[in-house]
């Protein structure tokens, strides 16, 4: 092999000497970030994420150059995307799926924060600017599904619109100023649109906050412990590789559902244009959005139930403090463990609430997950932190590994 | 996982069946990767091609009837103006009568229009130097030196059977492609 | 990893569940051509539909979003594709400013058979005809089998049911409580086919539910056939990347 330098090397070289490019880049995902070596396929959501958001914004660009977004235009120029413009069905089925997935890797990844304490000292601002995250693809998603203009995507904007007329004495200026007029309206749409277009960009700042909040303490790890220099590995190529394998899999299954059941998890209502003067019998918001709307349903004041709502997410930047248990890891916590998939439970019931008429079972069973949700944060967790007795933590990851728990 | 204790990577020996068939592997994947990635980047910029309700209106359908002659007309066709001339037996010969020679981009006027319906010429209405759309097709509207069409953008004189005499433009204006469907119907594209 | 797919599978299982259960009987169940991963439609099934929908469905049905061009789908040539347009005609002005009419061309889309929504309702007791572009995907999760089931489902009455005037009763059409504004349209011999097939009323209604649903996704074939593909490519590209995964990895337990 040739000792001297290829002409790519030094014009290489010569770049990362005015702008370190490579090596920032090998500083984030690279061979200078260190990660604990026993990362299990739980952590490979962080990357999915990151791939989805890309996904999201590169399909979006495409079809919104194609999109118009007036109320007489939209839902037509949605179908023509579908019909007549080249790989158009591929792009839209492809962005409107994407949500659901963004949705289901976003909920893996809390969840695994959750589970492996990854929000706790030193990462509670990490967990917080996820949560800012999360809140602004709620907002980006309940936008876009404005966007084409169906039944639902009208009836959704005009009662979830309506929620903030719940606030007293302003309540119904706000809503009139988010609509920027008197209802659900071409202006509403125009500025979903706007906003819709904008938010991604948005979260893609939050990101580069979140991934740099994450560098400074490193990755957490299944068992919640400190890693020493010597348990960790490079992140290139060991993550990268796995990272590489994790995107084929969930490729697989996020394909199978674009190409082959596309409107599995859309609403077929939908499909019909948007008509404000019939109101579909039973509305219902995207799967993701359930949980919260259970909650809003259970609680028969309209204010409260609003701030229920809001306020089942906004309980998660407490979380740092409402946990009390100085144990990072549920591996290590046996009552935890169980309450944690308790309320995994709960929310797989609100979500099941939430796609039904609000009345009798459903009615019954909405109100006693909302009284567990907020009883898992508000109560159970100090409570548990302070009573639970841990399992002896190991010494190290690599005595873990010894052992056989890696 | 590891069954070692050890974190420190050992890089594996060079040379060996692992390296190559990891470099293999590697090469492989990366491969795949990328080609995966191009074919899932095609259909995004294959959607800014002409959809197929814009292909669906590329032709157009013109009646010729109305046209008198010695008169000229304009008519849209891809969001373009076309120039439809019924040109005088005068103008067709003053065509013609010129030396291939003399003009800038030489062509014969019989190649510029179709055997038995000569006397129609049917030009795409922009100025081959920067996209200007030349006068000379409405009765009040200056023809230029050569009784064709004249570009006021920057002076550029067509003949009668629009080529490029006189001025910057550097080509004849431009031929679409057109079939008679019958005596009096014209499909432009 | 498992637990990971596992999890996810479960989730894409329920999420279908999770929507309210639909009320009404059980659907018909056709076993459609173009059903499954692999399904495509049946060109002479769909041209049988169109035949259907134009001589039973066009006088109250718009089509709104189907142009003659589409129709080379159904393995139409240009010719046959410009008679068929040339059947319709368009409103148009003339030279003068006059209203006048023209031949239909590829270009155009099915026309509306009602010259607006009021006149629409004024025809048929208050009711709006629906668009048929997309109704196999906005009525019901499977829509083909909905519509089929509904255009076959007209009966009796039960027994003390007041059905309204102008009403028909109609087991499916479980949104409307079970009374349709639309009277049966399929009966045998409705249609008498152009390629001899024997029209009875399960023909009919299966042939226009084809047609239907290749007018509300016109690329399912072109889907089913790009899906095979990207599967096929992701899966090596898995197998590729797991095996890749495993070397790298092992450089880790050699010591």
């Amino acid at each position: 092999m040739s000792t001297e330098k290829s002409v790519l090397q030094r014009a290489f070289e010569w770049h990362e000497q005015r702008l370190p490019i490579g090596g920032f880049i090998d500083g984030v995902i690279g061979t200078k970030y260190p990660a604990p070596k026993n990362l299990n396929y739980w952590w490979n959501f962080g990357s999915l994420n990151g791939l989805m958001l890309v996904i999201m914004i590169a399909s979006g660009i495409f079809l919104a150059m194609n999109y118009t977004p007036h109320k007489d235009f939209a839902f037509d120029s949605v179908e023509r995307i579908m019909r007549d413009v080249n790989y158009g069905w591929v792009m839209r089925y492809m962005h409107a799926n994407g949500a659901s997935f963004f949705f289901i890797v976003v909920y893996i990844h809390i969840f695994r924060g959750m589970y492996y304490g990854s929000y706790k000292n030193p990462r509670e601002v990490l967990w917080w600017i996820g949560i800012l995250i999360f809140l602004a693809m709620m907002a980006t998603a309940f936008m876009g599904y404005v966007l084409p203009w169906g039944q639902m995507s009208f009836w959704g904007a005009t009662v979830i619109t309506n929620l903030f007329s719940a606030i007293p004495v302003v309540g119904d200026s706000i809503v009139t100023f988010l609509w920027g007029g008197f209802s659900v309206e071409n202006p509403t749409l125009n500025r979903f649109f706007s906003l819709h277009y904008l938010l991604p960009f948005v979260i893609f700042g939050l990101v580069v906050f979140h991934v740099w909040a994450l560098h400074l303490p490193g990755s957490n790890n299944p068992l919640g412990i400190e890693a020493t220099p010597a348990d960790k590995i490079p992140f290139h190529p060991y993550y990268t590789a796995k990272d590489f394998f994790g995107v084929g899999v969930f490729m697989l299954i996020y394909f199978a559902v674009v190409f082959w059941a596309p409107n599995m998890l859309g609403d077929p209502l939908n499909y019909e244009k948007a008509n404000p003067l019939v109101t579909p019998a039973h509305i219902v918001p995207e799967w993701y959005f359930l949980p919260f709307y259970a909650i809003l349903r259970a609680i028969p004041d309209k204010l409260l139930g609003v701030i229920a709502m809001f306020g089942s997410i906004l309980i998660l930047f407490a979380l740092p403090w409402l946990d009390t248990s100085r144990i990072r890891s549920a591996v290590f916590r046996p009552i935890y463990k169980w309450f944690l998939w308790l309320f995994v439970i709960d929310c797989a019931v609100l979500t099941w609430c939430g796609a039904q008429l609000p009345e009798g079972l459903p009615l019954i069973l909405s109100r006693v997950g909302t009284f567990w949700y907020f009883l898992h944060f508000l109560i159970l967790l100090p409570i548990i932190g302070w009573v639970e007795t841990p399992k002896p933590l190991p010494a190290s990851i690599s005595e873990a590994v010894l052992k056989g728990r890696g | 996982m590891a069954n070692s204790a050890s974190a420190q990577p050992s890089p594996a020996p060079a040379g060996a069946d692992g390296e190559t068939r990891r470099d293999f592997l590697l090469y492989s994947t990366v491969a795949f990767g990328a080609v995966g990635t191009a074919m899932m980047v095609w259909p995004l910029i294959d959607s800014m091609n002409p959809a197929a309700d814009t292909l669906a209106l590329s032709t157009t359908e013109f009646n010729l009837s109305g046209v008198q002659e010695g008169q000229g007309v304009v008519i849209i066709w891809r969001g373009k103006p076309v120039f439809v001339r019924y040109r005088t037996q005068k103008e067709i010969d003053d065509a013609r009568a010129v030396a291939l020679a003399d003009l800038i981009d030489p062509a014969k006027d019989e190649d510029r229009v179709q055997k038995d319906q000569d006397k129609y010429l049917i030009l795409v209405g922009v100025c081959t130097h920067l996209g200007c759309i030349p006068l000379g097709s409405k009765a009040m509207e200056t023809r230029g030196e050569y009784g064709g069409w004249f570009c006021p953008c920057h002076g550029s004189h067509y003949d009668t059977s629009g080529r490029i005499r006189k001025g910057p433009a550097p080509a004849n204006l431009e031929v679409p492609p057109y079939t008679f469907i019958s005596d009096t119907t014209v499909r432009i594209g | 990893m498992k637990k990971i797919i596992l999890a996810a599978a479960a989730v894409l299982a329920l999420s279908p569940a999770v929507r309210a259960a639909e009320v009404g009987p059980e659907l018909m169940q056709v076993p459609w051509s173009f059903d499954g991963a692999f399904g495509k439609f049946d060109r002479l099934q769909l041209q049988r539909g169109l035949q259907v929908y134009r001589e039973v469905c066009a006088s109250c049905h718009s089509l709104n979003y189907v142009a003659f061009r589409n129709l080379s789908d159904l393995g139409y040539s240009e010719g046959q594709i410009k008679a068929i347009a040339n059947e319709y005609e368009y409103p148009e002005i003339d030279d003068e400013g006059s209203d006048t009419t023209r031949k239909g061309k590829p270009s155009d889309y099915f026309p509306n058979p009602y010259p607006n929504e009021k006149f629409a309702r004024a025809s048929n007791n208050g009711a709006l005809p629906p668009d048929l572009s997309l109704v196999t995907k906005s009525r019901h999760r499977d829509g083909p089998n909905y519509i089929y089931s509904l255009l076959l489902g007209y009966e009796d009455p039960p027994a003390g049911m007041e059905v309204l005037e102008g009403m028909s009763y109609n087991k499916f059409f479980s949104s409307g409580s079970f009374q349709i504004a639309m009277v049966k349209q399929i009966e045998p011999d409705k249609v008498t086919y152009a390629d001899g097939t024997a029209a009875t009323q399960e023909q009919i209604a299966q042939d226009i539910t084809a047609f239907l649903h290749w007018a509300a996704e016109p690329k399912l074939e072109a889907r089913h056939g790009a899906g095979l593909r990207v599967m096929l490519y992701t899966l090596i590209f898995t197998v590729l990347a797991y095996l890749l995964k495993k070397r790298i990895w092992a450089r880790l337990d050699q010591k």
